[in-house]
């Protein structure tokens, strides 16, 4: 097969395309530049896309980058800046899946002739009848499935996910023994496009603007203030104030008013998400409203369980509330059902 | 990696011409002196970077003593624009369709950008317009890297004169060497670059002509090589390379240019007959016989340069970033080509290598890559 793999110059997507050349397949990497200038650091900055190449020459692979910053503005960073104007907490990773990798990079490499692409993503997909499925992957703390979730059939046919079966521990080792320069490279942890020094407040007050907001609580009398109202994430502690006597949370952000509410623990706790209808996605096709799944609304979070009821989860026992615009991702086991993104909360049918 | 079938990016670089390797050759084994030195192993090398100097003199229409030797063009724009300012105080005005070299020194040096009409000629009205007395030195290249357009320097050095006196006009002449009559056309110019590499010679050596009674700050400070304006040892086979490929350039310059001309529009003239909606940007009567600058809309450069690469044709569109990445060209910016247009270009740059096969082969292949991209 012609394989186009996505290098972002990792150790998992390394290993990804060594794997791949391994069993035989015609390999191109391809390095997708989707932020910053030269000196940037995030995932797409020059020394990574200098890891990438090394390691295409050293598996003997031929390498591209891609310009895809056009694209990646116009689709998750401007997105993102104007969710957090509305108070909506999107993850911009899945967004950059669903966009970029899993559909710009697709369709490039469609039009280069390729007959699938590769990720380093922790998840597996499986094919049988003709129909292809999307696994948790085989190291549990690393599984990224979550953020894969949104894929359906006409992806999922496509893509190859060679590191889904490894451990991270066995990715690192095979990187080591291939002698790939990427093999100790840390993991990435943060938004590329969010420097660890600035973070949401330098990114977002140039493009937004970020106003004070009041602190309220549920009988809306004054209890604080926050400098930024459209940094405050529901479920929120820091800066809620509170202290001494009861811990306080944010229980709902109402950009607009410049406004958060806030409340305890036990306030926060929800018998339901709703979800926006028109961001449902499902792997193979529906699922039947009453289904019991798990369902996980975070990228590290654990999968808890509640029955799918068609625009919404009811939880099986009450859980923390999601922020308005995360990723709820529906599973069976360890098998991806689909996903869908968290409605505001007032939409929701409490 | 298997040889191109052909190479159509000359305007990025050029093969090292023959006579170019052979006169390096002994100074890259016995001849190998500093030519600083006082005895006869330095003698050897200063005498060849002295004839070298006259060489380059003479292709570039100054005296010996105005040229000055560097790690190429980059180098030189950067002489010529922060050795001014460093001297005279002000600042720079250059073309918007400049070099990176001289567009980023600009910025670096707080200048400003004047632009270019539809065809790509520095607009004169909007040049006079943004000098003023603060100007001490102004930049228009002679010929463009990426669309090949030809500027009027000598209406441009009028210009100068009337409007800011006191500011001194420098060229960069990287890519117009290889096709322009330099010694000549840069007259009106006080500084002007020059890069081996575009014209045959080996890549890091480059040299900038600073006419007499114009003072440039060295960039680099140490032993005082180039009377002062270029410290550093010299390159003493990349200067004698670039001297060699130069007298190679100026003497078939004329028979050069009739010839790649022809295989050029032979080659613009296919591509657009071939290819449904194909654009020429600028006017062919202002360019370079090297440049032929193509959009197809609606394809990608970026894609169409893999296909082109799979099928072994070497072409280019737009500039690279630091991380290897396709820019969106500044300069088709500047023309006022619309973003997705520039974003469907190619640049097929020919030079004196080129074959008819390689024109043959690109008629063949970037209509089928077109093709392929657009679905067709």
């Amino acid at each position: 097969m012609r394989v186009l793999v996505a290098m972002s110059g990792g150790v998992d997507s390394s290993v990804a395309a060594a794997l791949l050349v391994d069993e035989g397949h015609d390999v191109v990497g391809a390095t997708m530049k989707l932020w910053g200038g030269a000196g940037d650091s995030g995932c797409c900055s020059v020394a990574d896309v200098e890891d990438a190449r090394w390691v295409a020459r050293q598996l003997g692979v031929t390498h591209h980058v891609f310009n895809f910053t056009d694209d990646f503005e116009a689709r998750v960073v401007a997105p993102y800046a104007a969710a957090h104007a509305e108070g909506r907490t999107p993850n911009p990773c899945i967004e950059c899946n669903r966009h970029l990798k899993f559909d710009r990079f697709l369709d490039r490499a469609d039009k280069l002739g390729f007959d699938a692409i590769a990720t380093g993503h922790h998840a597996r997909v499986t094919a049988g009848g003709g129909r292809f499925r999307l696994r948790r992957g085989a190291d549990a703390a690393k599984d990224q499935s979550y953020v894969l979730a949104m894929l359906g059939q006409a992806q999922l046919s496509r893509v190859l996910l060679p590191v889904g079966r490894l451990t991270k521990a066995e990715v690192r080792g095979l990187a080591g023994s291939l002698g790939l320069r990427t093999a100790a490279k840390p993991d990435s942890q943060d938004v590329c496009f969010i420097t660890s020094t600035g973070g949401r407040e330098a990114f977002l007050g140039p493009r937004i603007g970020l106003r004070p907001g009041r602190v309220v609580d549920a009988t809306g009398a004054q209890v604080g203030t926050v400098p930024a109202v459209e940094l405050v994430t529901v479920g929120q502690r820091r800066g809620m104030g509170g202290g001494a006597g009861e811990r306080r949370y944010a229980v709902s952000v109402d950009v607009a008013a410049a406004t958060v509410v806030v409340g305890t623990a036990a306030d926060l706790l929800d018998s339901r998400v709703a979800v926006t209808p028109d961001s449902v996605s499902w792997v193979d096709g529906p699922v039947a409203p009453g289904t019991p799944v798990l369902v996980q609304t975070s990228a590290h979070g654990l999968a808890v369980p509640g029955a799918w009821e068609g625009d919404e989860v009811v939880w099986d026992e009450p859980q923390r509330r999601v922020a308005p615009g995360q990723t709820v991702a529906l599973y069976d086991g360890d098998r991806v059902l689909g996903a869908a993104l968290a409605a505001c909360i007032g939409s929701s049918k409490d | 990696m298997a040889a191109p079938l052909a190479y159509l990016d000359h305007a990025a670089t050029t093969p090292l011409r023959p006579e170019a390797l052979d006169a390096m050759l002994p100074f890259l084994t016995e001849h190998f002196g500093n030519p600083s030195g006082s005895h006869a192993v330095s003698r050897a090398a200063r005498a060849a970077v002295d004839d070298a100097r006259v060489t380059v003199a003479e292709a570039l229409g100054c005296e010996p003593g105005e040229v000055v030797f560097t790690g190429g063009g980059t180098e030189a724009d950067n002489l010529a624009l922060a050795g001014v300012v460093a001297r005279r105080g002000g600042t720079v005005a250059c073309s918007a369709v400049e070099h990176h070299a001289v567009l980023h020194a600009t910025a670096a040096l707080g200048g400003r950008v004047v632009g270019v009409g539809p065809g790509g000629v520095v607009d004169l009205d909007a040049l006079a317009a943004a000098l003023d007395g603060t100007v001490s030195v102004v930049s228009v290249m002679l010929a463009n890297n990426e669309v090949g357009v030809v500027q009027p320097l000598a209406e441009v050095a009028a210009v100068v004169r009337r409007a800011a006196p006191q500011a001194v006009l420098h060229t960069d002449a990287v890519q117009a060497f290889p096709w322009l009559d330099v010694a000549t056309l840069a007259q009106p110019a006080a500084l002007v670059a020059v890069s081996a590499h575009k014209f045959g010679g080996p890549k890091g050596v480059g040299a900038l002509v600073v006419r007499a009674g114009i003072d440039v700050a060295p960039l680099l400070h140490g032993g005082g090589q180039e009377r002062d304006r270029r410290s550093g040892t010299h390159n003493v086979a990349g200067i004698v390379g670039m001297a060699a490929a130069m007298r190679a350039t100026v003497a078939g310059r004329d028979a050069t240019n009739a010839r790649v001309g022809a295989l050029r529009d032979r080659l613009a003239d296919g591509l657009l007959a071939a290819v449904h909606g194909a654009v020429e940007t600028g006017m062919r009567a202002d360019r370079i016989a090297g440049s032929c600058h193509l959009r197809f809309p609606g394809i990608e450069s970026e894609a169409l340069l893999v296909l082109l690469d799979d099928a072994g044709l070497c072409a280019s569109a737009g500039s690279a970033c630091a991380s290897g990445a396709l820019e969106p060209s500044h300069v088709l910016a500047a023309m006022g080509v619309p973003r997705d247009e520039a974003l469907a270009s190619l640049r097929l740059s020919l030079g004196v290598t080129t074959t008819d096969d390689e024109v043959d082969l690109a008629l063949k292949i970037v209509p089928e890559a077109v093709a392929r991209l657009r679905g067709d």
